[in-house]
């Protein structure tokens, strides 16, 4: 035990003494940014993709739209999220001839990779929706898209809301991949850490630790959320 | 005031509705019976395009809503309609349920004016001949205070005000589909089409939503009803449809109909559910 007591102390005194602590603060920073833009993002694209996916298909044009979004959520399923980053910060943004800073870029990619996710969840979670809800918001003469986004979207989203954090929890550990374009996450910044003195051993405990405290904080989160939006279904 | 024009309507290859024509009339209450699987509700349905129809034409006030091209939410609005699943919006607080259409369509209103007066202003910037601005007379906060009101004065009449904040889930369903109703009357319609209004609910509350479709006939509100509660079809209609099949079999005056039926399955219908 006496050796891994110094490994303590010397991390400790990298992480306070050299700067080791705002390296961790701007990771953390990065991490939790990309995930909740990310994911906001996500919620965003994916409520177009679902309310699509729902919409009746006579006409031409959802038809077409339904195909686009498939053919979307086929793509960024289909591919592992660092092949994302890679093609996207390597390939599509150079031929588009965009600079952005890696943190962008991760923000960019995982909102769109979450997009595909989200719009499968919020799908489930509109098709949960009584379809007299819709029905009674087009018989009062409301519109399509108006009941969708009044009425039945916030209902589906009461109802898909813990599998929602379940998503938020993802991608908070999913980008511990970011690095691979450049951007300083949790890891880069326990790796310099660690990489100080060759001891990975704490650094990288200390990451894990953050990491479950993290999650728990969002988990509990989501529960509170979940209660306030529950009072429409409590009994008084 | 509806004239249906043989109206037909098909899920995928079954003919529901095999070419109905009739006529409803302002101030009419029509009554439609007949077996399940008649083709009943689908034709409510139809009536506000909830279904589109395959063919045919509904003409309401001198429009075919049953064509594609027209805006339907704008016809919509003058038609209520009362679900058989009283369908609340569950999202919403009673008073919001009420509320919500009419508010939004106010405010959509107001807000097209206003964007109109723009252009209309930069316009008379360079043109000579002024045109006139669209006379806007009420703020938004007005319009919320007064569709607010309108849904009280309706909570009030139906005795249910100290449920205006209260969540659906709350209610019973006799108080559901009250609300349902005064929900329908918020948006002043020329018609309500109901139906099975009574059908969900617990023999104790089939009254007290019938009373209220009962003072509404009385107060001259044109209505269509499926229902399957007779005595109240031959109490509040001022006409009766038969449909079986997908078709109208007979059409005639409530006493007429329930004591001198004339079509055989009208008769066989009658002497099964009375």
């Amino acid at each position: 035990m006496g050796s891994f007591e110094k490994k303590v102390t010397r991390f400790w005194e990298i992480f306070i003494n050299q700067n080791g602590y705002n390296k961790v603060l701007t990771g953390l920073k990065n991490t939790v940014i990309i995930a909740v833009v990310g994911l906001a993002i996500g919620i965003v694209i994916g409520t177009l993709i679902a309310a699509i996916e729902v919409m009746p298909k006579y006409r031409r044009l959802p038809r077409i739209l339904d195909k686009v979004c498939r053919f979307y959520v086929g793509l960024f399923r289909g591919t592992p999220i660092v092949v994302q980053l890679l093609v996207t910060y390597y390939v599509v943004l150079p031929l588009l001839g965009v600079n952005m800073p890696p943190v962008n870029v991760c923000i960019l990619v995982f909102g769109l990779n979450s997009g595909a996710y989200v719009s499968e969840i919020m799908r489930g979670g509109i098709l949960s929706v009584d379809p007299g809800q819709m029905e009674a918001g087009r018989a009062v003469g409301l519109s399509y898209s108006v009941t969708m986004m009044k009425i039945v979207v916030p209902q589906a989203v009461k109802n898909i809301l813990p599998t929602l954090g379940n998503e938020l929890i993802a991608l908070i550990k999913e980008t511990s991949v970011v690095s691979f374009v450049g951007a300083a996450d949790l890891y880069v910044a326990f790796s310099y850490i660690g990489s100080n003195n060759y001891e990975f051993m704490v650094p990288y405990l200390a990451m894990a630790l953050i990491y479950i405290i993290m999650v728990m904080i969002i988990a509990m989160f989501v529960r509170l959320m979940e209660r306030s939006l529950r009072k429409s279904d409590r009994r008084n | 005031m509806i004239d249906v024009i043989d109206l037909r309507k098909s899920f995928g290859g079954v003919e529901v509705l095999k070419g109905i024509t009739t006529t409803i009339r302002e101030g009419e209450k029509v009554a439609i019976v007949g077996p399940s699987g008649s083709g009943k509700s689908t034709f409510l349905r139809c009536l506000n395009c909830l279904e589109d129809p395959t063919s045919g034409s509904i003409i309401f006030e001198g429009v075919d809503i049953a064509d594609m091209k027209v805006d339907i939410n704008i016809h919509r609005r003058h038609m209520g309609m009362v679900f058989q699943q009283f369908n609340l919006f569950n999202n919403k607080t009673v008073l919001e349920n009420i509320m919500l259409a009419p508010l939004h369509v106010k405010l959509t209103d107001l807000r097209k004016k206003k964007l109109k007066n723009v252009f209309i202003k930069l316009y008379n910037l360079f043109a000579s001949d002024k045109k006139p601005l669209y006379e806007i007379k009420t703020t938004r906060q007005q319009i919320k205070q007064e569709v607010r009101e309108n849904a009280l004065r309706l909570l009030r009449r139906i005795g249910l005000e100290d449920k205006a904040d209260a969540y659906p889930s709350t209610l019973s369903g006799g108080q559901k589909q009250r609300i349902a109703i005064i929900r329908a009357l918020a948006m002043n319609p020329k018609v309500i089409l109901f139906d099975e209004p009574t059908s969900a609910l617990d023999p104790e509350m089939v009254k007290e939503v019938l009373d209220l479709i009962k003072q509404l006939a009385a107060e001259g509100m044109t209505m269509v009803i499926v229902t399957h509660e007779m005595g109240f079809a031959r109490e509040v209609a001022t006409r009766v449809l038969f449909m079986d099949d997908g078709q109208i079999l007979e059409e005639n005056t409530p006493d007429q109909f329930f004591t001198n039926p004339q079509n055989p399955r009208a008769k066989e219908f009658l002497s099964k559910v009375l």
